[in-house]
């Protein structure tokens, strides 16, 4: 608008700065706190400086099994992943045409997202306990219970991931060129030929953002796995439950093994996204910018 | 046709078989409907089976009675007197549900005003102030960042810091500004907000971004042209072209505080009442029909939240 940054710029730079700080400085001290000496509190000072606490947590000393919650998070988090990446690009292939239902879709997943997790939760922890009593009642008296972590748990999951990726989808449609696909039909390609070697190289950055957002969304997920887990803990639900319990750096501890996994995922992810966007634009074609 | 492709017989004759392939199998090809449905169908199927039926559930259940320990599949409204008790009786003075939703509808307020203000201004910032497109998008992705990250660590996270020995209370006693530790600053309705803008300003500023990139930069300068200030043109111009992010920004964080446990359970220290706390302390209690009444009733006083606020945009148009 005008020449040189306009005073606003500095107010408002200022303003973020400090949105940033907030954002990141809280995180930061849990996680410099978790090195505390065996001393350690709480809270700052430091009480020297060591690993003693992160040990402790992979020695099994700790009030739960971590380990396996570790593990069941994972899984969990993996498969999520996984079907939310493969169903939010079929879905969102599918939104580029007209079809019945279409809004049915898209308003479910809207409300999906913005349903009170608590009662998204509860409805399946219902759904599921009718179902248990059902089959207890027709089938098999000492049946236990369908909930589980790959059952109620992995839909809880993918009631809270699938919005966020067939939103993802359609960002990457509305600036998606389809003449490059008709292009590829012209010259004979099958649709999963198009979709293969056309669609897919060019929406691939995005589609590992839906997978980021997949995994990470699980990983931490809380609210929904409240109610629908079953009878085992996730990592964060054993998170959330040394909240009222704990007074040591435990808990400051196992924080900062949940974000360095989280952390790394970002940063495989965002690594990948950045390597191929910059080979699609060293490889790219010309298309489109004008004949020579 | 027949010639193009015999030039591309010749230049390329991978392809040209290729397109052989498909015309045969243009016979046997489904019908583009039917290829929408399966593409589509799977996603619909996980919310028919873990979002849609739940509800009817939720519905459904919150008229079934209930004992002690278990569900009694039979018509009762049982879970609804039970969630009003009293609300009759102590008139004027609000029952224990009215008080809840009374505290629940300011958190939201008071969070939702918070997270407007810095969601606004730091969308501004990152639309109009950041020219550059790699810093834009290095800007936004470090304020995303957090989001995936877990939100249980970003709350405890506030423990060192606002705690009876924590770094604000230290370095006030230090100072000398207070003699004693300020005991408000956790497990408080303060730590509430706190953590609630902490956690999901994040939900304002993507929308917000969102409306604010797209508005035509020429129209700020027409503005600026045609003589109007900085804030004329921020209330006449900005503002109005933003609204549809502004709106759905509130959406998210409005239906997230409703239906919150978790953030005002931990930060609250387990002790404020809330609309989706009574949910989770009527599951606990193995009361389902009276949890499902009260999930019914916040589900009513969402979708009214909603449907008002959704009058003022289509949410459609703008994805």
């Amino acid at each position: 608008m005008t020449e040189g940054r306009p005073r606003s710029f500095y107010v408002l730079a200022i303003f973020f700065a400090a949105y940033v700080l907030f954002l990141y400085g809280p995180m930061i001290a849990i996680y410099v706190l978790s090195f505390q000496g065996p001393q350690g509190g709480l809270t700052f000072p430091m009480n020297g400086v060591s690993t003693f606490w992160i040990a402790k947590l992979f020695q099994g000393t700790g009030i739960v099994d971590l380990g396996a919650a570790f593990r069941r998070s994972l899984l969990l988090g993996i498969i999520v992943m996984i079907v939310t990446v493969v169903l939010s690009v079929a879905a969102g292939m599918a939104f580029r045409r007209k079809f019945r239902a279409q809004s049915i879709l898209f308003y479910s997943a809207i409300a999906s997202l913005i349903v009170p997790s608590i009662i998204t939760s509860l409805g399946i922890s219902l759904e599921f306990r009718i179902i248990d009593d059902l089959i207890k009642a027709h089938w098999n008296e000492n049946f236990e219970t369908s909930m589980g972590l790959l059952t109620s748990g992995l839909g809880a999951h993918l009631t809270w991931t699938l919005p966020f990726g067939l939103l993802i989808m359609f960002a990457i449609f509305n600036r998606f060129d389809p003449r490059l696909e008709e292009a590829a039909r012209d010259l004979g390609a099958t649709p999963w030929q198009a979709f293969r070697h056309v669609v897919l190289p060019i929406i691939l950055p995005s589609v590992i953002g839906i997978g980021l957002f997949g995994f990470t969304l699980s990983w931490d997920e809380l609210a929904r796995s409240s109610q629908a887990i079953g009878a085992v803990n996730t990592l964060p639900l054993d998170l959330q439950g040394l909240t009222t319990t704990v007074t040591n750096p435990d808990i400051y501890a196992l924080g900062t093994v949940i974000s360095a996994v989280s952390f790394t995922v970002i940063t495989l992810a965002l690594g990948t996204i950045h390597m191929l966007n910059k080979r699609q634009a060293a490889k790219g074609s010309d298309a489109g910018k004008g004949l020579v | 046709m027949d010639t193009s492709e015999d030039i591309l017989q010749q230049a390329s004759p991978d392809l040209v078989r290729g397109s052989e392939t498909a015309r045969r199998s243009k016979a046997a090809r489904l019908s583009p409907s039917f290829i929408s449905w399966l593409q589509a169908g799977p996603m619909m199927l996980v919310f028919l089976a873990f979002f849609l039926i739940p509800l009817v559930f939720v519905v459904i259940v919150s008229f079934w009675d209930y004992n002690e320990y278990q569900l009694l599949p039979a018509f009762s409204g049982r879970g609804y007197t039970d969630t009003f008790e009293g609300c009759i009786a102590q008139l004027p003075d609000l029952c224990t549900i009215g008080r809840t939703y009374v505290k629940t509808l300011k958190l939201c307020v008071m969070v939702w005003a918070i997270t407007l203000f810095i969601g606004f201004w730091v969308a501004y910032f990152l639309a109009f102030h950041v020219k550059s497109k790699t810093w834009q998008m290095g800007l936004s992705l470090l304020c995303t960042i957090p989001f995936w990250t877990s939100n249980v660590i970003r709350m405890i996270a506030w423990i060192p810091l606002l705690g009876r020995n924590g770094l604000v209370n230290s370095g006030l006693l230090k100072s000398g500004l207070i003699n004693q530790p300020l005991e408000w600053l956790l497990f408080s309705e303060f730590s509430v907000v706190l953590a609630l803008v902490h956690l999901f300003t994040f939900f304002m500023v993507v929308p917000i971004f969102n409306s604010m990139v797209r508005i035509d930069k020429s129209l700020i300068e027409a503005a600026y042209d045609a003589g109007a200030t900085g804030f004329q043109t921020l209330v006449n111009v900005i503002i109005p072209l933003a609204k549809p992010g502004i709106v759905i920004g509130s959406i998210f964080v409005i239906t997230i505080v409703m239906g919150d446990f978790i953030t005002i359970g931990v930060m609250g220290g387990q002790q404020i009442a809330s609309a989706g706390k009574i949910i989770e302390t009527r599951v606990n209690a193995l009361q389902f029909p009276a949890a499902a009444a009260n999930a019914v009733i916040l589900l009513v006083i969402t979708f009214l939240i909603i449907t008002m606020m959704s009058r003022i945009v289509d949410i459609k148009k703008e994805l």
